[in-house]
């Protein structure tokens, strides 16, 4: 009887550390998003393609400022992960639209995901290869017999591309496998490393120069940019679901709604970078202040001046991403897609009707005039 | 029924097992002194080769080939040890609301425990109700056991957006499926692994002998169960237990990073990669805070053992 009452007493006391440590857990950092929903707004879930940072300010701005709610939208933002496929997330059903980039979501479609580019709003690739000047690496011509960095992942196209034009074959450089900081460009192994002109570039301009005691500055280093090089493919923009716009009026006019009102994030964004830059930080982004603030001012040079109103998807744009990803091999001889994308790839049915009813509005869709702010980058970013 | 327990007990009384059985009581506490002394000095240790390979180590690491082996000593590659306490001490950003870097690893090693805690739990309750099915009949085992098996193979970037996909298609009344419980399922997969495996093992333990006496006194299946294997399994059970809670830290933090959750360790890692090169202190504080979050958690488990003490009989490892 002795034994059976100290049994009892063991299980009690686990259940009550157990039960310690659950009450520990009830409370959970996905803060709400969006505001609360009176009953009249839809909700509607966006999947980003990574954590919160300023590469997504314009979407946070709409939140914050309101301007989804005014369209009647009750937007939460999912962040995405290493292991989220913003596209898949969106064929499946478990989101309403997605930012992914054009060439990956392309390999998606030819799989059978049926979603639709409706707005491209990063008319430019903000992904270049970076070097010291030194190096003397200023073409993707003279990248032959160099140490050359990539993410991969979907993320090295571009790059082919730009070597395949120069006639450089993939065996005359040394492909080395680029981790997700500058590390390995900073200590010597890779000379041309790759960069997005909103990120990892800053991440090389808040270091230190060991040779000069100063923060390396933008003519210390060579640029190769790919929008220069011809070889720019489409990055950021929304997708939808292409079954549910056709079946769905609801989700076509909620549709217009959205992009309408992501443009006003983004134009917001883009005039008022600090704020933005506050916004992304204040939904969760641990990135350094300074940093935070340069993504801002770079995403909207990916954007402003537009040459046809923010989101409009330029045909001969897209005809060149497409291009290069049926005809771009990589290092294994395989290509993005093998046959041209279906028709409902991308529309620009629904962003017309946003930019019309933006200008009726009288907002300026192009920023014509729009000038990027100077930002300073501290060390670390901070 | 209360022979085997009390043959059991003089046995158990020792902290560590059969070798200190006759021992009294508090050279097991100095045992336990003497085992934290040895542990501090292995940290001690290893700060030490660390400092001594910075500062006399080859400027470019340990070459053998093209193969790099050993590290560049680097001010990146290696920062000092107290750069990386001195970081610790620092806002995590210039900006003015910034926390202190170690208030943040703290709040984020907690949140992560807290959702280790919740997968562990689970883990070890769906570990221990196999083991139990699988005890209690031939057939379950030879059904169940493979699949077990085979479950672990399954790699988890695989299994991450599949269980935050199916979870988020999860509703009912009030309850509404969250990210959070997605990441504590993924570290309870990985939890139950070594339970149901070690608790059979450790069910199955008892002399066949014991058991042909229970069938002697015609006891039934749960008496048996109470009195002679669960007490018998514990040796198996309590190194089980420690694997399963480093697995649903390590799972905690991998899916976290998986599926992108906010406010865990795992998130702060990735968040903090990307300053390797120009702030090298910094992805260091979360590392130890991952470290903190095991030792929290395998110390949970010595509790435990605390607990069960005089049913150790002897520890086997699993």
């Amino acid at each position: 009887m002795k034994q059976r009452i100290k049994w009892f007493g063991t299980l009690g006391s686990l259940a009550a550390v157990g039960a310690l440590v659950l009450s520990g857990c009830s409370s959970d950092g996905n803060a709400p998003t969006s505001s609360d929903a009176s009953g009249a707004l839809t909700p509607m879930t966006l999947q980003l393609q990574w954590f919160a940072q300023a590469q997504f300010a314009g979407y946070y701005a709409a939140v914050d400022q309101g301007y989804y709610e005014d369209e009647g939208l009750d937007v939460t933002i999912d962040e995405g992960g290493a292991d989220i496929v913003p596209q898949d997330v969106l064929a499946a059903g478990d989101a309403d639209y997605a930012i992914s980039w054009v060439p990956k979501v392309l390999g998606s479609i030819e799989q059978g995901a049926n979603i639709t580019n409706v707005a491209q709003i990063f008319e430019r690739s903000a992904t270049t290869q970076i070097s010291l000047k030194d190096k003397n690496i200023r073409t993707a011509s003279d990248l032959v017999g160099k140490n050359v960095g990539s993410w991969g992942y979907g993320n090295e196209w571009e790059l082919f591309a730009g070597m395949q034009k120069s006639g450089v074959e993939l065996g005359d450089i040394n492909l080395i496998q680029q981790a997700f900081d500058m590390t390995g460009f900073l200590a010597g192994d890779i000379d041309a490393a790759q960069a997005m002109t909103y990120n990892e570039y800053a991440q090389v301009l808040e270091t230190v120069n060991p040779d000069t005691g100063e923060l390396f500055q933008p003519d210390e280093l060579n640029v190769i940019d790919w929008n220069e090089e011809g070889t720019a493919m489409l990055q950021d923009s929304i997708w939808a679901n292409a079954d549910k716009l056709q079946s769905d009026a609801d989700y076509a006019d909620n549709t217009v709604k959205f992009i309408k009102a992501s443009i006003k994030g983004w134009i917001y964004a883009a005039n008022n970078p600090a704020e933005a830059a506050g916004i992304v930080t204040a939904a969760g982004s641990t990135l350094g202040e300074s940093h935070q603030l340069w993504m801002t001012n770079e995403v909207s040079k990916l954007i402003f001046p537009s040459s046809n109103g923010v989101g409009m998807i330029d045909e001969s744009a897209w005809s060149n991403t497409v291009d290069i990803a049926m005809n771009t091999k990589n290092e294994t001889g395989a290509t993005i897609i093998t046959t041209e994308p279906p028709v409902t790839a991308y529309t620009n049915e629904y962003v017309t009707k946003a930019l019309d009813e933006l200008k009726a509005e009288g907002v300026d869709v192009l920023g014509t005039d729009w000038k990027p702010t100077e930002v300073t980058l501290n060390e670390g970013g901070n | 029924m209360s022979t085997t327990s009390e043959q059991a007990a003089p046995l158990t009384r020792g902290a560590l097992g059969v070798a200190k059985q006759h021992q009294p009581r508090r050279s097991g506490v100095r045992t336990r002194l003497r085992g934290g002394l040895f542990g501090l000095a292995g940290l001690v240790l290893l700060a030490l080769i660390w400092e001594l390979y910075k500062t006399f180590g080859p400027v470019d690491g340990v070459v053998i080939g093209t193969l790099t082996v050993l590290p560049r000593t680097s001010d990146l590659a290696m920062p000092h040890l107290w750069v990386m306490f001195e970081r610790v001490l620092e806002p995590v950003t210039g900006a003015a609301s910034a926390l202190p870097l170690w208030a943040a690893v703290l709040a984020g090693s907690l949140f992560t425990l807290g959702i280790a805690a919740v997968g562990w739990l689970v883990g070890v309750t769906v570990g221990l109700a196999l083991a139990l099915l699988m005890q209690r009949f031939r057939l379950a085992e030879s059904a169940i056991l493979p699949w077990i098996i085979l479950s672990q193979t399954v790699p988890l970037i695989a299994i991450a957006p599949l269980v935050r996909r199916w979870g988020a298609q999860i509703q009912f009344g009030e309850f509404s499926w969250e990210s959070w419980m997605s990441v504590a399922l993924i570290a309870s997969y990985l939890a139950f692994f070594p339970v149901s495996v070690g608790a059979l093992r450790g069910l199955a333990s008892p002399d066949t002998n014991h058991v042909d006496l229970m069938h002697c006194y015609s006891v039934g299946w749960w008496k048996t169960l109470w009195r002679l294997r669960l007490p018998a399994s514990v040796g198996y059970l309590l190194p089980a237990l420690r694997l399963a809670a480093v697995s649903a830290v390590v799972g905690s933090v991998v899916a976290e990073v998986s599926i992108g959750l906010r406010g865990g360790i795992g998130r702060l890692i990735v968040e903090y990669a990307g300053a390797a090169g120009n702030d090298p202190g910094k992805p260091w504080a979360p590392i130890f805070g991952s470290i903190l979050v095991g030792l929290v958690a395998a110390g949970f488990v010595g509790l435990i053992g605390l607990f069960l003490r005089r049913f150790r009989r002897e520890e086997v490892s699993a």
